[in-house]
């Protein structure tokens, strides 16, 4: 089965793809940095900000909706984490609420925390995306690996890469068994079906971790890993980081003048 | 030494007191091809892992190419004998075909230059020349299995060990495969249950059954045996 829903876009060409993904990294995380010490009226940096990703994402080629779409699947979960920071922070009285036994207020400084919270995790969510679907899983895999991220770290983001699919299908294969078996029943029934069933897959996704170790081991694995540079760094990559590096310190430091 | 593989009396117990193995003794001369037949569950791929020391044995020996199985060697045997799994979703763990033909080649200390070279050779066996940078994932089931006896052929091993190298693969792969199989000048191992590719492949045939040796000759004699085969679930026991 054909999966690409991890980095998809990653297989095209454009001035950002042929980047090595060590300068589109350090980039990334410049910008993340950058965009979480902006103070909370820095309306410029954000304005500049918006910019670069909108400049990125024209010279990458990747369709507008997609990562915007992408981007949508993030922000609940920030805004699940945030949405009562209003409510706790102390300050001058923006409103207050009845419900039913209590009473809460929401505090101004609160909500400017909560905007800035919530602009900064889509600037960043935004920038990550146009990351992953601008290089390819196995080469961003390798671009960290060089950046001395701990091989550990590497080497199970990477089965993860390879496994999940598998193991997707694997899920698809028990469904579908268990449909073409279901004639219905009771919902308590059905929901021991799929304890069992995650049961099922836990110890096959253990006992095929044995087996990939077996294998790991019969090409001459000792737990030591050992890859291969094959890693490049083009003029191009000189020309996007410092241009992106200057502009973003610049965007940052506006906020000080 | 003309040996290749000198197996001597190995008995093998799960943890779980399933006992795989029990008392099975075994020569295959260098440069044979040997078929390891017998129904499922009857220790053929448990025989296979001790072949390179993934499992060991108190109870026995093993020595491949004059030296015993232990600590000591397990590296240059794990060199010397090529083991392919039976699924290549086990196989091949690695995010890009050229990343997992590599692997065995890296862990052996090649040099970036011979590692590269190594994986351009076994791929073109293999005829997947130019598959070096796409997923492992997205190949398909015959492709997975070609760059899995690539990730071994890198390796340049002396013994070349496959588990079940046909089970699920259409006729036409299974047959390209068996055909690639004869080009390979190097001692193979096979289990399997596939009278044809058996007959197509190996010279010398070893019928396991409930872990110990039922019977051993050449190919075409135990083949012709209808009987024996039926009695060790090669062939169906009633006519059908």
């Amino acid at each position: 089965m054909r999966h690409s829903f991890l980095d998809q876009y990653s297989d095209r060409d454009s001035l950002i793809h042929r980047l090595d993904p060590r300068t589109k990294l350090v980039s990334t995380f410049l910008f993340i940095t950058a965009v979480a010490l902006t103070p909370p009226d820095g309306w410029v940096s954000y304005a500049l900000y918006s910019a670069i990703l909108a400049i990125w994402l024209m010279l990458s080629r990747v369709p507008l909706g997609y990562v915007l779409k992408r981007s949508l699947v993030v922000l609940p979960f920030v805004v699940l984490i945030a949405i009562f920071i209003p409510f706790f922070r102390e300050g001058e009285i923006a409103g207050s609420y009845n419900l039913w036994l209590w009473q809460v207020s929401v505090t101004h400084s609160g909500i400017i925390i909560l905007r800035n919270i919530l602009i900064r995790a889509w600037l960043s969510v935004l920038s990550l995306i146009l990351l992953t679907s601008t290089t390819k899983l196995p080469d961003l895999l390798r671009g960290l690996e060089q950046l001395h991220m701990p091989r550990v770290m590497v080497m199970v983001l990477s089965f993860m890469y390879r496994y999940i699919f598998v193991l997707v299908d694997e899920v698809m294969r028990m469904k579908q068994a268990r449909d073409s078996r279901n004639f219905g029943g009771r919902r308590w029934w059905q929901i021991r079906t799929v304890g069992n069933m995650i049961g099922t897959l836990f110890i096959r996704a253990y006992e095929r971790g044995e087996r990939v170790y077996a294998a790991m081991m019969a090409r001459g694995f000792d737990g030591q890993s050992r890859t291969l540079k094959r890693l490049e760094f083009k003029p191009a990559d000189a020309y996007f980081g410092l241009s992106l590096g200057t502009l973003v310190i610049w965007g940052n430091l506006i906020n000080l003048i | 030494m003309d040996d290749a593989i000198r197996i001597e009396k190995l008995s093998f117990s799960y943890p779980d007191g399933h006992q795989a193995l029990a008392g099975v003794s075994l020569v295959i001369g260098r440069g044979e091809s040997v078929g390891i037949a017998g129904p499922n569950g009857a220790g053929k791929s448990t025989l296979l892992l001790h072949l390179n020391g993934i499992l060991r044995s108190d109870d026995g020996a093993v020595k491949v190419l004059g030296q015993p199985v232990d600590d000591k060697n397990l590296r240059w045997i794990r060199s010397k004998v090529g083991l392919v799994f039976q699924d290549p979703d086990d196989q091949l763990f690695s995010p890009t075909v050229f990343d997992d033909v590599a692997f065995g080649p890296i862990n052996m200390g090649y040099t970036a230059s011979e590692v590269k070279e190594a994986v351009a050779r076994a791929l073109d066996w293999v005829g997947m020349k130019g598959c070096e940078e796409r997923s492992c994932h997205h190949l398909s089931f015959g492709e997975k299995k070609r760059v899995s006896l690539a990730t071994v052929l890198a390796m340049d091993p002396e013994i070349l060990v496959l588990d079940e190298p046909t089970s699920n693969l259409d006729p036409a792969g299974k047959w390209a495969l068996i055909s690639l199989l004869k080009k390979l000048a190097v001692t193979k191992i096979v289990a399997t249950h596939d009278l044809e590719m058996m007959q197509a492949l190996c010279q010398r045939i070893v019928l396991l059954d409930q872990g110990q040796v039922v019977a051993e000759g050449p190919a075409e004699k135990i083949l012709a045996d209808k009987d024996l085969l039926a009695a060790h679930g090669l062939l169906s026991a009633e006519p059908v």
